[in-house]
């Protein structure tokens, strides 16, 4: 197929959705990340059953703790999609780094950075 | 089990602007349980209280340590020898462990991180309603195992009040009727001739209205 997405996008793999964690999301942005986006199957499609909808809670956790600290919870957001569809991955990721680029970097890596 | 909200991030924040070396101390009982102070809970508020600091350009220090539990000496010991390192500490446990820990480190400011609700149980996960109160003089033997005290509103010993409508309660049409239920699981038990016996006027010195309680046993005490 060879779609194109963008190159500054860092894939991390989990077993299900539902493996992701509020703390893991929370841990990216500590680390310097300027978006994360969560990727889990359709609704209804999950082999384990609920893992995409707890996935989906925690990213509305996360977004809501972005929001009070003042980082932004527009940052993260979640997509779902079959694993076949290739290129709808490309247009999400398209998508999300666009928005993300919009709104620029992560406030608090402008901040160690500065303090570095 | 002692059931405890989150509280607002914000909130928190304020508490410890002045304050640049913070433990955020959990507790792996009650508050664990209805996902309020547990180890995650520790990990993910000092995650955000980090950032946060970090993003005001501010340099603080948070830990994480999260004890067995905050309501007896022997493990809150085990943070004496780290305490010194911090200018205050976040407790996510409940009111009790906020106090008990405050009064083995009394050189050192302790927060609440969580608001506590009250003794219930979880009906679902994320979902927990109140059961008890801690009367002190329990009455549940008479009343089919279902607490007016705690779930009556009006905390009625003889049957429902006039505003009992359809099995729920006048203050909000979601709330049973205690005395509802109590009849209804009477009825169940077969012992419904119970529900005449007159229940004696209570004791309310062993509630609140007696002022802080305490139990002493000294069949138990070394």
């Amino acid at each position: 197929m060879r779609l194109q997405y963008p190159p500054n996008i860092r894939i991390v793999r989990v077993p299900c959705s539902g493996k992701v964690d509020l703390i893991h999301i929370l841990r990216a942005f500590e680390k310097g990340a300027d978006g994360v986006c969560v990727l889990g199957c359709l609704e209804g499609d999950c082999h384990f059953n609920s893992g995409n909808l707890m996935a989906r809670r925690r990213v509305e956790q996360a977004r809501d703790i972005l929001n009070s600290i003042g980082i932004g919870g527009e940052r993260v957001k979640m997509y779902n999609l079959s694993s076949s569809e290739g290129p709808r991955f490309a247009q999400y990721a398209t998508e999300f780094t666009k928005i993300i680029t919009d709104l620029g970097p992560n406030p608090v890596k402008l901040a160690k950075n500065k303090a570095a | 089990m002692i059931v405890a909200d989150k509280k607002p991030i914000e909130e928190i924040i304020e508490y410890l602007k002045d304050h640049s070396n913070i433990l955020v101390l959990g507790c792996n009982e009650c508050v664990t349980v209805c996902e309020a102070g547990g180890k995650k809970e520790v990990a993910v508020l000092a995650s955000a209280l980090r950032m946060h600091a970090r993003k005001e350009g501010r340099e603080i220090k948070i830990d994480e340590i999260t004890l067995e539990r905050q309501c007896d000496r022997e493990y809150l010991d085990e943070i004496r020898d780290v305490i010194d390192q911090y200018d205050a500490v976040v407790s996510l446990a409940c009111g009790v462990g906020v106090q008990f820990t405050a009064e083995q480190y009394r050189s050192t400011p302790v927060y609440p991180g969580v608001n506590t609700c009250f003794m219930g149980a979880t009906e679902e996960r994320g979902l927990w309603t109140e059961r008890c109160q801690g009367c002190g003089q329990c009455i549940l033997a008479t009343t089919g195992s279902i607490c007016p005290v705690s779930r009556c509103a009006k905390r009625l010993f003889n049957g429902p009040c006039g505003g009992s409508t359809d099995g729920r309660c006048e203050i909000n049409a979601e709330v049973d009727c205690a005395w509802q239920l109590i009849i209804d699981r009477l009825k169940s038990l077969d012992r419904l001739d119970e529900y005449e016996t007159l229940c004696p006027l209570k004791d309310w010195s062993k509630d609140r209205a007696g002022g802080p309680r305490k139990v002493v046993r000294e069949d138990v005490q070394q």
